[in-house]
């Protein structure tokens, strides 16, 4: 059996597929099978992070449909050998993701893969509640800025009751929090709410911080997963997030700034 | 922040502070909407024929809200009778 762990947040635009793309490269890495599924119907983007965009020929909504099998809609990683992709489908209506057919391919998948990993889409719509509605874990991606916190609790309060684990009366979905574009610099001069600040506003445990990083963009650009620039403050980030995920304790980095001294004050800027 | 900068008055950008204020209590307003009884809805009805039975009223005039303190919750009905 696999574990299913969404990633998901409500608000648009926090780095919901960034952070899918990382922690299921992550997870791959360290030998365990993984799939990472876009739920993202019409506006799918999880190819282009993990740079396979011309290798789509099926899609999600075609295995759901029949059209297509899981192997021939499932794109193997070039980079990490343990990491398939399952992509979404860019001309369909969002509600061709049926409960039923989004839970045989879960299962299908289930007996394959050690993790499956699930890329909401924003919103609370109905994409967003298929992507969360057969989790057993979730990392709710969170920008410290007031209207990321107020989606991310909103989105917390749908886990807690839209949930198949809610709806059966299971054990809860295990809630993760990790809060990204966090820059330290302004937390310090008191124009960014902290990482504190968050964890005491949602009260759900930390499971990382990434840093505002330029690094994120180039990533991106290129077609390339974060946590694969292993030199990287925000890939380190990512790798310690992965770790922490699966159970292992690491201490919380990139949290604070760098102490400048008094001349690169002067002279670098602030 | 450049040499002459640093000297300059600092107008006050710690809204941080601000923000935290605002969202726990919006957030706090929110949670307490999303654990309200779902029983709400039917007691509403229940008590608007109740009700119904010696005054006419219309649906939007009774008001049914759960408060939740640390103790207890309290069960907030408000009425609005139409003028005689």
């Amino acid at each position: 059996m696999a574990r299913i762990i969404v990633v998901t947040s409500g608000k648009g635009g926090v780095g919901k597929t960034t952070t899918s793309a990382s922690i299921s490269t992550g997870l791959a890495k360290r030998g365990h099978k993984t799939v990472v599924i876009d739920f993202d119907v019409g506006l799918r983007n999880l190819d282009l992070i993990m740079n396979c965009e011309r290798r789509v020929v099926y899609d999600f909504v075609n295995v759901i449909q029949g059209e297509a099998t899981l192997n021939q809609a499932l794109i193997r990683d070039k980079r990490v050998d343990t990491l398939y992709i399952l992509p979404a489908s860019q001309t369909r209506e969002k509600e061709a993701l049926t409960k039923e057919g989004v839970e045989k391919v879960i299962n299908e998948l289930s007996e394959r893969f050690d993790y499956i990993v699930c890329d909401s889409p924003a919103g609370i719509e109905h994409g967003a509640l298929m992507a969360l509605y057969y989790a057993d874990e979730a990392v709710v991606v969170t920008n410290p800025e007031v209207s990321s916190v107020r989606d991310s609790d909103r989105i917390l309060g749908i886990l807690q009751s839209k949930s198949r684990r809610a709806e059966m009366g299971q054990d809860p979905v295990k809630e993760h929090l990790l809060l990204t574009r966090y820059n330290p610099d302004r937390v310090n001069r008191g124009e960014m709410l902290s990482v504190a600040d968050v964890e005491e506003i949602l009260a759900i445990p930390l499971l990382g911080v990434i840093p505002e990083s330029q690094i994120v963009l180039n990533a991106s650009n290129q077609g390339l997963p974060v946590i694969l620039e292993e030199d990287s403050d925000a890939g380190q980030a990512y790798e310690d997030a992965v770790a922490r995920l699966l159970g292992e304790e690491r201490e919380h980095r990139f949290m604070s700034s760098q102490k400048k001294g008094f001349f690169s004050r002067m002279f670098k800027g602030g | 922040m450049s040499f002459f900068d640093y000297f300059k008055s600092k107008k006050d950008n710690r809204t941080a502070s601000v923000a935290k204020e605002r969202l726990q209590i919006i957030v706090a307003h929110e949670r307490g909407q999303r654990e309200q009884p779902d029983y709400l809805p039917a007691l509403q009805k229940e008590l608007l024929e109740v009700i119904r039975k010696y005054v006419q009223i219309s649906d939007d005039m009774v008001q049914v809200e759960v408060d939740r303190n640390d103790s207890c919750s309290v069960l907030e009905l408000n009425v609005t009778l139409p003028e005689k």
